[in-house]
């Protein structure tokens, strides 16, 4: 997730943070609607990382909490509308996924605002545009993630000691 | 990756010894009744100890064996040489890790992002909403009620049915009825189970320290833990990693067998009556030695009957996964074929003091190919015996 190069986002900056963010997009709807606003031209501020998914109902809360874990500050899963999946029940299955992540994030405590879940159709690139830059708005208001450091430790000190009541003689 | 100033041969050398791995003679017993080798031809809990030995534990990167074992230690009450296979592969798969292989880990990793997230220590969490005005609970005290994992398990595992809340609602009603008002940590981490098993040691120690500390906090002298993997780690694995603990551990079905015992606890509610059979967690018994305490509960229970599998106690089979990783078709079979043998008894209840046997087996009978058959109720053990207070 290293990212020296940043450019700053047009929206301007909050002590020049700028949020990292996630972005799960639906290749039927919500990846075309950001491709859209790329050939169109419509400005909006690059600080995610689109990973495009074949159905939002694949993007389990594990996918999630691993950009979180990563550092992430914030992660958008984006599908489509209820009526408009292209495998018919996979909008429900993303909304059912997300309702998980959503409640997984709230009883680590990490705020809300953080993770977002928003049905963007293939012809609403301005829709696209305005959900990011309402996204990253809010991730600046609320800063980085705690989590943004890097958690936990990498490989270093391997001691396996022996559990209680093991010892043999 | 790179090893940095850790000498693996070192770590191997000493897990050898310690596990008297030297002693087998490769008579194959732990692979005669290794749950997993039964259904996997591949997998040989014998062949992957030989391998240990002969020192080629860094070509055991990528090889899948490494994480098929299911850690429950069946093979442990076999081998002739006492060997312990838990030491080598907890360091088989630590040295596997620092070498850059990777535990397979069910549910996308899911359980293993929330541990690792957990070990950040500016995380405060929102944890205890489950605690309503019927279960007394307090910020200080002498006794920690270690809640472990189980407000997570219930979002995530939700299409099981897995009420692993439950669980924990009923201790804490165990807890009070025997006069302990307990203190519940509103940060309490991750025992760091799976991480340890995972090979991940590093992450299990921070978060391992992190829950000492905060017991310490609170000024207890005593943590009942209701989950047989949280218990193994806290009684066990924590002074073994972090030096003599300043508090006592319990697992719960000690601390209420005792109860009935002395008589503080009766159980004179609950006019449902059952005929049940106990499924022993692998890290309460054959772990930790824990048979009688749960068993003694259910016969206090009014209108319980319990009945014994063949295979219990030291023999019990597993739920089918350890540590939430590597869950495979041979996971099925072997809760199918437990859930099977729980039937065979006439129980219409398969009880568990395990909150991930709870989830492991609510899951096999939630299979659409095997519900019709194997449809059995699954209840955990402080949920069943919490209704049967007055």
């Amino acid at each position: 997730m290293a990212n020296k190069d940043k450019k700053k986002s047009p929206s301007g900056g909050n002590g020049g943070f700028e949020p990292r963010v996630v972005a799960f997009a639906c290749n039927w709807c919500s990846y075309p609607a950001a491709d859209a606003a790329g050939i169109n031209k419509m400005q909006y501020p690059p600080n995610a990382r689109i990973i495009r998914v074949m159905c939002a109902g694949r993007v389990h809360p594990a996918f999630v909490l691993k950009a979180l874990e990563l550092g992430a500050d914030g992660v958008l899963v984006s599908g489509c509308h209820f009526a408009d999946c292209h495998y018919l029940f996979g909008a429900k299955r993303a909304a059912e996924q997300f309702e998980k992540t959503a409640e997984l994030v709230r009883l680590l405590g990490l705020e809300k605002e953080r993770v977002r879940f928003e049905q963007i159709s293939a012809a609403e690139a301005p829709k696209f545009v305005r959900v990011m830059q309402e996204f990253v708005d809010d991730l600046k208001r609320l800063g980085r993630s705690p989590l943004a450091g890097g958690v936990g430790s990498t490989p270093g000190d391997l001691k396996i000691p022996d559990t209680i009541g093991d010892e043999r003689t | 990756m790179a090893a940095g100033e850790v000498d693996l041969t070192e770590v191997m050398a000493d897990a050898i010894k310690r596990s008297h791995a030297r002693f087998c003679y490769e008579c194959g017993k732990c692979s005669g009744v290794c749950p997993v080798a039964r259904y996997d031809r591949a997998f040989s809990p014998r062949a992957l100890l030989v391998r240990a030995v002969r020192g080629e534990s860094e070509k055991l990167v990528g090889d899948a064996g490494v994480w098929s074992c299911l850690t429950c230690k069946l093979c442990d009450t076999r081998c002739p040489a006492a060997i312990d296979y838990g030491i080598l592969t907890k360091a088989v798969r630590a040295v596997v890790r620092h070498e850059g292989g990777e535990a397979i880990c069910t549910h996308g990793g899911a359980v293993q992002s929330l541990t690792r997230i957990m070990t950040s220590p500016e995380l405060e969490q929102d944890r205890l909403g489950w605690v309503d005005d019927t279960l007394k609970i307090k910020k200080k005290g002498d006794t920690v009620f270690f809640v472990g994992c189980a407000p997570y398990f219930d979002v995530l595992f939700a299409e099981t049915g897995a009420q692993t809340l439950e669980g924990a609602k009923g201790a804490v009603r165990l807890l009070n009825a025997a006069g302990v008002t307990p203190v519940l940590l509103p940060n309490e981490r991750c025992c760091g189970h799976d991480l340890l098993w995972n090979g991940d040691v590093e992450n299990f120690t921070m978060l391992a320290r992190q829950n000492v500390s905060m017991v310490e906090a609170v000024g207890a002298k005593r943590v009942v833990v209701a989950c047989p993997e949280g218990y193994s780690m806290l009684k066990a694995e924590y002074p073994a990693h972090l030096g003599g603990l300043p508090f006592e551990v319990v697992h719960l079905t000690e601390f209420v067998a005792e109860a009935i015992e002395s008589g503080d606890l009766k159980f004179d509610g609950g006019s449902e009556r059952s005929v049940v059979t106990f499924q022993d967690p692998c890290r309460l018994g054959r772990h930790m030695g824990v048979y009688d305490a749960p068993r003694k509960i259910l016969e206090a229970l009014p209108g319980v009957e319990l009945v014994e599998m063949s295979r219990s106690r030291e023999r019990a089979i597993c739920c089918g996964v350890g540590g939430f990783q590597n869950c495979t078709s041979f996971s099925k079979a072997i809760q199918a074929s437990r859930l099977r043998e729980a039937l065979s008894t006439g129980a219409d209840t398969l009880v568990t003091a395990c909150p991930k046997c709870e989830i492991h087996l609510k899951c096999a009978v939630t299979d659409p190919v095997l519900e019709e058959e194997l449809g059995l109720r699954i209840v955990d053990l402080a949920a069943l015996a919490a209704k049967h207070l007055a």
